[in-house]
């Protein structure tokens, strides 16, 4: 008879042996290994007894006041203001694409433009990709949240529907600009979020599991998050390299 | 509604620091457990804590959607407990040991005696050969250990916490389970 090797009664152990019965029919009918295998159960048990403190409730709160200090508030307000400043802001943004867009065709008109000329698209591509990339992170935040919701229960996603319905009148400069500079990815990009927002917007403001399925399937089958990811990834990196993310970090 | 944590993160990438105290409340003190257990010392674990969260902060960039935010703050945290672990290894390894009054007495070194098995499994005595004997597997060992024994992750999670294939992170888990045997085996053996 083969006995069970000390792995096997460590797999079996903590039932990683996979499906296979072979390690209980063995100990049943051998004495040896069922005595190795208590062996090990006992010495498995009594690493268990290590205590461990047993943190207050508090603790995350204690842990987030020590650290609190390290982490920089990075654009805060922007989430926790009114909407006012939303408002405010998109008005700021459409001014300043307004202007670049009008400066840039008219410079281009101009007899003797040359170095304002080739000034002038790339400040306007530039005021475009900012704009657009700010846009598209908020779109993918409403988007994320409702994909990720409890499937469980019925929801409330009136806040979303708000956001997105802001989401959507911004949109409409940002796309008629892309659709004059002839940037048809961008323009496909931001159409695809456009119809899924409006529709989010315009729809009922409590959805049942089943309906927050579908929304999670439309998203799904459209690649609207994939879409959002990519388009911002080629943006941060026509920004410059400052704006990427630290790949390959080891944590 | 309770946010999930794939809500909560994806508001803290966009530098809602609100959002990211949220995720600290929720994981400190499971992050706390293993980091306990990984230092086996209160302070360092508290230390490890606060490192894991501002080094998550600092990547979250980097923290892919599909992922379990758990899952991820758990790497983090074995990580920066596998280099304080194996920075006081260093250290250790470098000073003169101290006068060790276990080792010094031959009476400790013998297994007690005491009948009852609960009896011994609450003696300050057993608790002290256990930590001791967890303190003899390497950091990966103890890692794997820590891992698979008391947070019940399976071997391929283990594996990819550690950044290994899960044949790897199961001989880990195999060498340290042989070290403890051999450490506390007569121990139990007594108190059967």
């Amino acid at each position: 008879m083969n006995h069970l090797s000390e792995e096997e009664l460590i797999l079996h152990y903590y039932g990683e042996e996979g499906d296979s019965p072979e390690a209980a029919l063995h100990l049943n009918e051998c004495a040896e290994c069922r005595e190795l295998y208590g062996s090990l159960q006992r010495v498995l048990n009594v690493v268990n007894t290590l205590p461990v403190p047993e943190m207050a409730p508090d603790y995350g709160t204690q842990v987030w006041r020590r650290i609190e200090r390290h982490v920089p508030a990075r654009r805060r307000w922007w989430f926790t203001g009114p909407a006012w400043r939303w408002a405010a802001a998109g008005t700021a943004f459409a001014g300043l694409l307004v202007a670049a867009f009008t400066a840039g065709r008219f410079y281009q008109r101009s007899p003797a433009p040359t170095a304002i000329a080739k000034a002038d698209p790339a400040a306007h591509e530039k005021i475009l990709l900012v704009a657009v990339g700010d846009y598209l992170e908020r779109s993918q935040m409403v988007l994320i949240e409702l994909a990720n919701a409890d499937p469980k229960a019925s929801l409330d996603i009136s806040a979303e529907q708000e956001r997105a319905g802001d989401l959507v009148s911004e949109s409409r400069l940002y796309r008629q600009t892309a659709a004059h500079t002839g940037d048809t990815a961008v323009s496909n990009v931001l159409d695809d979020v456009d119809r899924v927002l409006m529709d989010i917007a315009r729809g009922p403001s409590q959805l049942s599991p089943a309906e927050l399925e579908n929304v999670r399937r439309r998203l799904e089958a459209e690649g609207i998050l994939l879409k959002i990811r990519v388009l911002s990834s080629n943006m941060r990196n026509h920004e410059g390299p400052e704006a990427q993310p630290a790949a390959g970090q080891k944590l | 509604m309770e946010l999930t944590d794939a809500a909560i993160v994806s508001r803290a990438r966009a530098g809602d620091t609100d959002a990211f105290r949220e995720l600290v409340e929720r994981h400190s003190r499971s992050l706390f457990r293993l980091a306990f257990r990984m230092t086996g010392n209160q302070q360092d674990a508290e230390d490890v804590v606060q490192e894991s969260f501002l080094r998550a902060y600092r990547q979250l960039a980097s923290f892919d959607d599909r992922a379990s935010f758990g899952t991820w703050m758990y790497r983090i945290a074995s990580n920066c407990s596998l280099d304080l672990v194996r920075a006081r290894k260093r250290r250790n390894d470098r000073t003169v040991p101290a006068d060790d009054d276990r080792a010094e007495d031959p009476m400790a070194q013998l297994p007690s005696t005491d009948p009852t098995p609960e009896r011994i499994a609450l003696s300050g005595e057993v608790r002290q050969r256990v930590a001791d004997a967890m303190e003899e597997l390497s950091p990966t060992e103890r890692t794997a250990f820590v891992l698979r024994h008391f947070e019940g992750m399976r071997m391929e999670e283990v594996g990819r916490v550690l950044e290994c294939q899960p044949g790897a992170a199961k001989h880990s888990v195999f060498r340290a389970v042989q070290k403890l045997r051999r450490a506390l085996d007569p121990l139990v053996s007594v108190a059967r």
